[in-house]
């Protein structure tokens, strides 16, 4: 999608904060006139005060500048605090309706985001995005009405130099934005390969810097980048002459209306069209205008950034649902359930080859399925379709009960996913304590059931040495915690959800033999009655384990 | 230079203001009180013309310097970063090469808008205010002492408000970054959360959290935006009380309208670059931001020794390594952050001429063992030490002048490094005047004999194969010469052929040059040419 059209979708998702948002503009309209009024009240109150008449002739205008002295600050500060409150405000409602999306397409849906610079910069972008709202149509809308109405107020005394002020107005607020960010592009075009260049220089440079530094080679090697560097800042330097444009232009604009404003004034007093003490009043107003206008350039500046990051999350936030829950879902077959998978295939996106072609298995209740195959064999890809994250293209597995079979697809995902309970291969441990990490899984489980389940998972010891407990704070994105703590974390969540299915999704990966074993053997042992899926590309690890059934997706490749 | 440059545009900024407000008052005056026609008014005019279009082309001139003094700050600062992090030993911890580089190349583009902003309105705020507050003088000396009075006070306000803010601005922006960082948790965790059924759950949550920032915030900024309250109002109010003083004397007859005018347009010129400061505020933050940025980096000690002990980088000399012996002594390290110490307990002796083998299975600390030989790296427990170099003392390598002892050993990483260049080039990384013969030699020693020596690579040694860059490598190592040799898995992936010669080449190189030679390999043929295979051991310890 296009930028503009990207920024129009993102600005309607501010519209129930409307009210708010014309409170910060009121008042800064009220603001940006109070400093418009200061300048075009002294004006006449000087120019009158020198035809010397009487003080009660000028209290009016008297009373009026110093009224306007003092709201202006006021009205600022209160545009100022209503302006933040509906930026908060947009902010919650940006992110409620992107976490909407997000929540449908997770994880099958956003599977480019699993590196965790994509995610955050998306995050990121639903954020900066309340930047169109603060920083660029509040001042655009205070200046565009505080602007309109004194060219229509000059209008009515001298019209010629409403005229020039209006299109100099204009010319600030429209021209000289397009103009900047295209020679702000351009310059980034620029700079951009030698900036590439550098990058990619010292990227080596800093990568290869054990060797260099022990061949003794880097001073010649910084030299090297010093040149590249060097080439860089060359470039940076020449387009410092263009980027100054925007500065020149409204300088030149507002010199254009103050002059023309003078000139109007003079030619409208000598024709007799207007009286003397208005001459200062049409010669000044413009100064204050512009002086009100010039935060308008900085704040179109940010329109192409702003752009990128809506089209950036529209990209996302449009793609279609990765599932299709049933109009009318069918009731869960009574339990202990076993699976029935038969010509099952599944793919990412409708023109994607198959990313899973599953051999036909049964697995009887309490039974186990291992199922093995290289990397990219569709071993994730079938744990995703076993939970309802992706659907199956074609062929069905099924949910076997005692009293009935059913495809997954006529159940709700959310009952599907409380009989299969899926141990993801990287399970995310969230930023709070080790008890809630696992309370997660069953809100309303006591201190005492979250503690038997992670006993289960054999984390006991560990979390008594622990002097917090579990209360102890695991850290961001479970810091502290080693590869083999997680997974017993998603092994106690598990127990705790009392899944009657469990998937493992490679468990023991990144996991080193000795703990592997380990951990494969309480895994094993603490879901012992329970139907287990387990999904590893090292079988040899687990090969003492007696296996009611084994799907080999490699054989099936090609 | 720069600053010379902005203070003198600082100044002829400031002249400008003056004389656009003096050629100002005096047109209306002349207009309104003579009644002069354009003709009388021609030279005024024009004055008018040629001063509003200098000041357009004198700020378009600042903000000009100003970028190219930004470029060359941002030059200066992007190559001391990248020595510092060339000179980073590794596994020192810190942000990664590629987080280096990206603060390196975009992250100090943010110092832009603080030089281009922030740094001339600085200058401005400085000589403006004086320069008008001069001329009023000549004016008016009601508006001048009003005018000076409370010109300081803006800064004062800044200053007195801001301080008091600043603490619990701070507070605010670390709860801004815990809000977006609870926000990215709850968005990177969705697929656990779907798993149990809690996503739905998760919306009222973040609903409520991010309510509670704005309350807690807005509380805040009730008080931050105090300074800009208080800075509005001492330059409007002031501007008022000057405007309505004038009037007053107007009236009396004390002042001409002239004169009276010059001070109402010059007057607020004197708040205009502060205010214009107070607005940058905000870019010069996200620049210095970025500089603190670098200087964290930059300020943590490098050296091997510094980084892993805690100890100062050494400066004894290199002993006589002919004859010495290079023992490692019970080398034991702890990797961070795992409950490992690979290797454990490493012993080895290295002699002229012999080649020891060093086998493992990998992750047991056989790398690790190479950065201790090279004095990259401290060990935990044990040392490499230098035996019998002629001072018959020990001589522990972290004591060492690291930069000498590196003069006397080549080393071959298990993916060696290579830089856009020619073959020759990369060659000679650590002997720059070996002759091309000697190039030409080194490469048939490694079985590279039909790599042209001018062939230029891209970057990071696009064109190569991996093993092809393993040889090169190992060609670079031989072409060093030096006492020591450590090469880390230096055939792995050559077909046998090659392999057989690159070994042969090695073995010649510990005979006739007297290398010691350390080889960490994988496989028999490799570990077969060594006169001697010590294996490494890793152990498993209580977690800390």
């Amino acid at each position: 999608m296009s930028g503009p059209g990207a920024l129009w979708r993102i600005a309607r998702i501010g519209r129930p904060v409307t009210g708010r948002m014309l409170l910060a503009v009121a008042a800064g309209v009220a603001a940006t006139g109070a400093a418009i009024g200061l300048t075009a009240t002294s004006a006449w109150l000087i120019s009158r005060a020198s035809e010397r008449p009487g003080v009660l002739d000028l209290m009016l205008a008297v009373t009026g500048v110093r009224a306007f002295g003092v709201s202006r600050g006021a009205f600022r500060y209160a545009e100022r605090l209503a302006g933040h409150d509906a930026a908060f405000r947009i902010l919650a409602r940006l992110r409620s309706s992107a976490y909407i999306r997000l929540e449908r397409l997770a994880p099958a849906g956003l599977a480019e985001f699993r590196s965790g610079d994509l995610l955050s910069r998306l995050v990121d972008d639903v954020d900066g995005l309340a930047d169109l709202w603060l920083r660029v149509l509040l001042p655009y809308l205070i200046a565009g009405i505080a602007g309109a109405a004194t060219v229509g107020l000059i209008a009515l005394v001298v019209p010629a130099a409403a005229l020039v002020l209006a299109a100099t107005l204009i010319f600030v607020a429209f021209a000289v934005p397009v103009v900047t960010i295209r020679i702000a592009r351009r310059g980034e075009r620029r700079i951009s390969a030698e900036r590439g260049d550098l990058a990619a220089a010292s990227l080596e440079v800093l990568e290869g810097s054990p060797e260099i530094m022990v061949a003794g080679a880097t001073e010649a090697r910084l030299a090297a980048l010093a040149g590249i560097d060097r080439r860089l800042a060359a470039a940076e330097a020449r387009t410092s002459t263009g980027s100054g444009a925007g500065t020149l232009l409204s300088g030149l604009a507002t010199g254009v209306a103050v002059w023309f404003g003078l000139v109007a004034g003079i030619a409208a007093l000598r024709a007799g069209q207007i009286e003397g003490v208005m001459l200062a009043v049409v010669a000044l107003t413009p100064i204050a205008v512009h002086e009100a206008t010039a935060g308008l350039v900085p704040a179109a500046a940010h329109l192409p950034g702003l752009a990128a990051m809506a089209a950036r999350l529209l990209d996302v936030t449009s793609r279609p649902d990765t599932v299709v829950e049933p109009a009318r879902p069918e009731p869960l077959p009574a339990g202990p359930y076993g699976l029935r998978s038969r010509g099952l295939r599944a793919r990412y996106s409708p023109d994607a080859p198959d990313a899973l072609l599953m051999p036909d298995f049964d697995v009887a209740p309490g039974g186990r399925l291992l199922v093995t195959g290289p990397s990219g064999s569709g071993k994730s890809t079938f744990a995703a379709v076993a939970v309802r994250f992706l659907e199956p293209s074609t062929g069905a597995l099924e949910l076997v009960g005692s009293d009935a079979e059913t495809d997954i697809r006529r159940l709700a995902g959310d009952d599907v996913r409380r009989v299969i309970c899926l141990c993801g291969q990287d399970p995310h441990v969230f930023d709070t304590s080790i008890a809630e990490n696992v309370r997660m899984a069953r809100p309303d489980a006591t201190d005492d059931q979250v503690a038997a389940a992670l006993g289960r998972a054999q984390l006991a010891p560990w979390i008594n040495s622990l002097p917090d407990g579990l209360g102890t704070l695991v850290g961001e994105h479970g810091a502290r915690l080693s590869g083999g703590q997680r997974q017993r974390l998603s092994l106690a969540r598990a127990l705790l959800a009392d899944a009657p299915v469990v998937i493992f999704d490679e468990p023991t990966e990144h996991l080193d033999e000795a703990t592997a074993t380990a951990l494969l053997g309480d895994l094993l042992a603490a879901t012992a009655g329970r139907t287990v899926v387990m999904i590893t590309h090292r079988p040899e690890l687990i090969d003492s384990v007696e296996w009611a059934t084994r799907v080999d997706l490699g054989s099936r490749r090609g | 230079m720069a600053l010379a440059a902005a203070v003198a545009l600082g100044l002829v900024t400031a002249a400008l203001a003056v004389a656009q407000a003096w050629l100002l008052a005096v047109a209306i005056n002349s207009a309104f009180v003579e009644r002069a026609d354009f003709a009388a008014l021609q030279a005024t005019l024009a004055a008018l013309a040629v001063v509003l279009g200098a000041r357009a082309v004198v700020a378009w001139a600042q903000e000009s310097v100003a970028r190219r003094c930004s470029a060359a700050v941002k030059s200066n600062l992007r190559m001391r970063l990248l020595r510092h992090a060339a000179g980073r030993p590794p596994g020192s911890g810190g942000p990664s090469s590629g987080e280096i580089v990206v603060l390196a190349t975009r992250g100090l583009d943010a110092l832009d808008a603080y030089f281009a902003r922030y740094l001339p309105q600085f200058v401005l705020a400085g000589i403006v205010p004086v320069v008008v507050i001069g001329c009023l003088a000549t004016a008016d000396w009601l508006a001048t002492v009003t005018v000076a009075l409370t010109v300081p006070l803006i800064p004062m306000f800044m200053v007195l408000i801001g301080s008091a803010t600043e603490r619990r601005r701070r507070r605010r922006w670390e709860a801004l970054a815990r809000l977006s960082g609870h926000f990215l948790d709850v968005v990177a965790g969705l697929p656990t959360l779907r798993v149990f059924g809690r996503s739905g759950a998760q919306l009222a949550r973040l609903d409520r959290v991010t309510d509670d920032y704005r309350r807690e915030s807005m509380a805040t900024l009730r008080v931050a935006f105090l300074s800009a309250f208080a800075l509005e109002l001492a330059a409007t109010l002031s501007v008022a009380l000057v405007a309505v003083g004038i009037a007053l004397r107007l009236v009396d007859g004390l002042m001409d309208l002239r004169t009276g005018l010059f001070v109402l347009i010059l007057a607020p010129e004197a708040y205009l670059p502060l205010r214009a400061l107070g607005a940058s505020f905000h870019a010069s933050e996200e620049g210095l931001a970025a500089a603190g940025e670098v200087f964290k980096i930059i300020e943590v000690p490098t050296g091997a020794a510094g980084a892993a002990g805690g100890r100062p980088r050494g400066s004894a000399a290199v002993p006589d390594l002919r004859g010495a012996e290079i023992r490692v002594e019970a080398v034991t390290v702890r990797q961070p952050g795992r409950s490992l110490e690979a290797p454990f307990e490493a012993s080895l002796v290295l002699r002229p001429g012999e080649v020891v083998g060093v086998a493992g299975p990998s992750g047991v600390g056989k790398s690790t063992l190479v950065n201790v030989l090279l004095g990259l790296q401290v060990p935990d427990v044990g040392r490499v030490a230098v035996h019998g170099g002629g001072t018959g003392a020990a001589v522990d390598v972290a004591d060492m002048d690291m930069t000498a002892w590196h003069s006397h050993v080549a080393w071959v990483p298990q993916h060696p490094f290579c830089f856009a260049g020619t073959v020759a080039e990369n060659v000679r990384l650590a002997a720059p005047n070996a002759s091309d013969q000697a190039v030409r030699e080194t490469l048939a020693a490694v079985d590279l004999a039909d790599l042209d020596p001018a062939t230029p690579l891209a970057e990071g040694g696009a064109g190569l194969s991996s093993g092809q860059r393993r040889r090169l490598g190992v060609a670079r190592a031989l072409l060093k010469g030096g006492s020591v040799l450590i090469l880390d898995e230096p055939t792995a992936g050559l077909d046998a052929a090659a392999e057989a010669t690159v070994l042969a080449s090695i073995r010649a190189a510990a005979r006739e040059r007297g290398l010691a030679v350390l080889l960490v390999a994988h496989r028999p043929a490799a570990l077969a040419v060594a006169d001697k295979v010590v294996t490494i051991e890793s152990r498993r310890v209580a977690p800390a």
